[in-house]
């Protein structure tokens, strides 16, 4: 994992001050409600429905075990007792007072985390896979470029003023877990050739209230030249993004306005000049920043555990578990634990003080001590022994961690909604509760087999419905809570946005439409290998559509 | 009389705003900044002018219009009519790096303690603070950090080409 050099603890040390002071020149009056919005937000802290909604940094989902009981700690002190695992692979805080964050962030400082630009119209955490350097269809480590890309972005002197966020996710594989086609720029490592790592940049994706696709406009980017390339992007954006609308203000408004030949020729223009100056990436850097990054001290291991194999044969549990939550690692002996935070009655994502603490500690028995957050509010044990998983299981189990359901119906994502969030329209969490306990047989879910179900309590699509193979966005109606149903979204390489379905549904109506989507699909699949974003891409959206608007003649 | 900053230090400013349709003074002992519409409506005879000149840039219009002319321009006023739209920081960079202007660029308009150090690392060296907002204070901005990951124009190097 990253550590800290002499200039990353310097100027963090230079920003706790900094917005100590800030703080500190509000609450004296010097600075009005307004001018300390655009601060406040450069820290992650929102003014809420009910409290501050603070927003911390975890670059590219990586924590270590110190980090973990520190995010404990802060949450016992000046929180509630508990936390939130963000879509950017964040944590999120609900309740803490506006006059301690100066205090939480040197706090956070001296475990090298922070929350700088985790809000704001600037460049916003770094995004990646959470199987990173294990996954088994990994081009190259993502995480070495993602750490480059984050310096670069940090207090960034021309970019801390953007028209609007900007969020950047890097992938590696073939299957894609970063979401990088519906990030404002996102990069895809394509190959690795005589030590040179070529890029794809797509510009332009995004979710929101217009969401859209990225497009591809460059290829074969060597790495040294990766991030002129982003500057040069950035600059056309910044010079050029509309501040008239904050609506129409992301990037993906001027790909679209220009059209993206013309948008990739302008960013060719800035390119031009600065591509070959001081920005060029060294090789040497690379490596260094790889360095933090290798193999932890695997040891050497037979592929396939007796005991496990045992255990697997008599326990269905256990079965279920290991089929469901455990994936397959690159090195022989060893897997990757996916703890769900996505148990029936618990807000999706949520996690308490005291299971960051056991986290932190199985991270340490189990794991090197690092931990990783995902993009689907869940956490991963990247480098578990295969003989440890019984044990992992059991102590999981008894966190309320090892719900079989990662990747089925039951593995909701959902924003916090109108339970915390001053922008909902409506609520998630229980529209996310009552959909899992309309699915809570388990032999009913693995009938159903993968799917994504994400669910946002307004069109800024924090819960990312529009790439949910369901999607559910709250809608405000004089009043009244409705939600819209979408159908078809996916992410991934080829990823597409959702179809909507049709009018708006009642609160205790959406776990029925779920249920006619789910009917449809298990009728007409063509059999079990074929899962319902296959069956919707094979049939369209009119199956779906006639089942659920059917009148009644019961 | 106005006092500002310049290259960090306070320092008495004596020169004369003109906004759109102002009438220019004859008198080659004033100083002017005029808005570039008025600027480009009459170049070669402002160019021509005694006295030194300054355009104002507002966010929105770029340096492209100025370029041709950089070597007669005395003083780049980049305006920031909120401290939050950034559009400004672009253009003194490019007018500092890629066309190497070296002449006085100063941030005009609402021009604050928080955003005066990324300012200056994009180029502006003058700073004419916002009514109402202390400008010592605002000096102590630019000591807010000691040192950046990017390179920028005073530091050509970013932090991996520093050794």
């Amino acid at each position: 994992m990253y550590v800290y050099s002499a200039i990353d603890r310097q100027l963090l040390d230079e920003r706790v001050a900094q917005f100590r002071d800030q703080t500190r020149r509000y609450l004296a009056g010097d600075l009005s409600d307004d001018e300390f919005r655009h601060l406040r937000l450069r820290n992650g802290l929102y003014i809420q429905r009910f409290a501050p909604m603070y927003r911390i940094s975890v670059p590219y989902g990586m924590l270590n075990s110190k980090q973990l009981r520190k995010l404990a700690h802060i949450t016992r002190t000046w929180d509630k007792g508990y936390a939130h695992v963000s879509t950017r692979q964040n944590i999120q805080l609900n309740w803490p007072a506006l006059e301690d964050v100066p205090e939480i962030l040197a706090e956070l400082a001296t475990v090298e985390m922070h929350s700088i630009q985790t809000s704001g119209n600037c460049i916003r955490n770094i995004c990646t896979d959470h199987f990173a350097g294990v996954a088994a269809d990994e081009v190259a480590d993502p995480r070495p470029w993602c750490e480059l890309i984050r310096q670069w972005a940090t207090f960034h002197p021309e970019f801390n003023w953007l028209p609007r966020k900007f969020k950047i996710a890097v992938t590696a594989t073939t299957h894609d877990r970063s979401v990088w086609m519906f990030n404002d720029v996102g990069v895809r490592i394509d190959r690795v050739e005589n030590g040179t790592t070529y890029f794809s940049v797509q510009a332009g994706g995004g979710l929101g209230r217009t969401p859209m696709k990225g497009v591809v406009i460059k290829q074969d980017l060597p790495g040294e030249d990766l991030l002129s390339y982003l500057e040069a992007i950035l600059r056309v954006y910044n010079m050029h993004g509309r501040r008239d609308n904050k609506f129409k203000a992301r990037i993906k408004i001027i790909v679209k306005a220009f059209g993206p030949d013309v948008f990739a020729k302008m960013v060719e223009d800035e390119w031009q000049w600065i591509k070959d100056g001081p920005m060029k990436v060294p090789a040497g850097e690379v490596e260094r920043l790889a360095s933090h990054f290798t193999a932890p001290p695997y040891e050497d291991l037979p592929a396939t555990d007796p005991d496990l194999q045992d255990l697997l044969a008599t326990s269905q549990a256990f079965r279920f578990w290991y089929r469901n939550n455990v994936f397959a690692h690159r090195v022989p002996g060893y897997a990757m634990v996916m703890l769900s935070l996505k148990k029936t009655g618990v807000a999706p994502g949520d996690i308490t003080d005291a299971q960051l603490d056991a986290v932190a500690d199985l991270a340490d028995l189990y794991s090197f001590g690092e931990v990783r957050t995902t993009h689907d509010q869940n956490l991963v044990l990247a480098d578990v022994k295969q003989s440890d998983l019984p044990m992992v299981w059991e102590a999981l189990t008894i966190l309320g961690f090892a719900t079989p359901n990662i990747g089925k119906l039951t593995d909701i994502i959902a924003c916090p909604g109108g339970d915390y969030c001053s922008l909902a329209n409506a609520k998630s969490i229980p529209i996310a509760e009552q959909i899992q306990r309309r699915f809570d047989d388990l032999d009913y879910l693995y009938e159903i087999g993968d799917i994504d179900l994400n669910i946002s309590g307004c069109m800024n699509a924090c819960g990312h419905h529009h790439i949910g193979h369901i999607g559910i966005l709250g809608v405000d109606k004089k009043g009244e809570e409705f939600y819209q149903v979408q159908v078809g979204g996916h992410m991934g390489h080829d990823g597409a946005l959702g179809e909507v379905l049709g009018p708006s549904f009642y609160a205790d109506e959406v776990a029925d439409v779920v249920e006619k989507l789910i009917d449809v699909y298990l009728e007409t699949r063509r059999d079990e290998e074929e899962r319902f974003i296959d069956t919707y891409r094979r049939l369209g959206i009119e199956p779906f559509r006639e089942r659920v608007y059917a009148k009644d003649h019961s | 009389m106005r006092k500002i900053i310049r290259d960090r230090q306070l320092v008495d400013d004596r020169w004369t705003y003109l906004e759109a349709g102002a009438a220019v003074p004859a008198d080659g002992e004033i100083d002017v900044v005029v808005p570039l519409a008025t600027f480009l409506a009459d170049a070669p005879a402002l160019l021509a002018r005694d006295g030194r000149l300054g355009v104002r840039i507002e966010p929105g219009e770029g340096v492209a219009d100025i370029v041709p002319h950089l070597a007669g321009i005395d003083l780049v006023c980049v305006n920031f009519p909120a401290f939050h739209d950034g559009r400004g920081l672009s253009y003194a960079r490019e007018l500092r790096e890629r066309h190497r202007y070296g002449g006085e660029i100063r941030a005009v308009g609402d021009v604050q303690r928080d955003q005066v150090f990324g300012m200056y690392r994009c180029g502006i060296n003058a700073f004419d603070v916002k009514e109402g907002k202390s400008i010592v204070d605002t000096l102590n901005g630019l000591k807010d950090f000691s040192t950046g990951y990017q390179a920028d124009v005073y530091e050509t190097r970013p932090v991996y080409q520093r050794g």
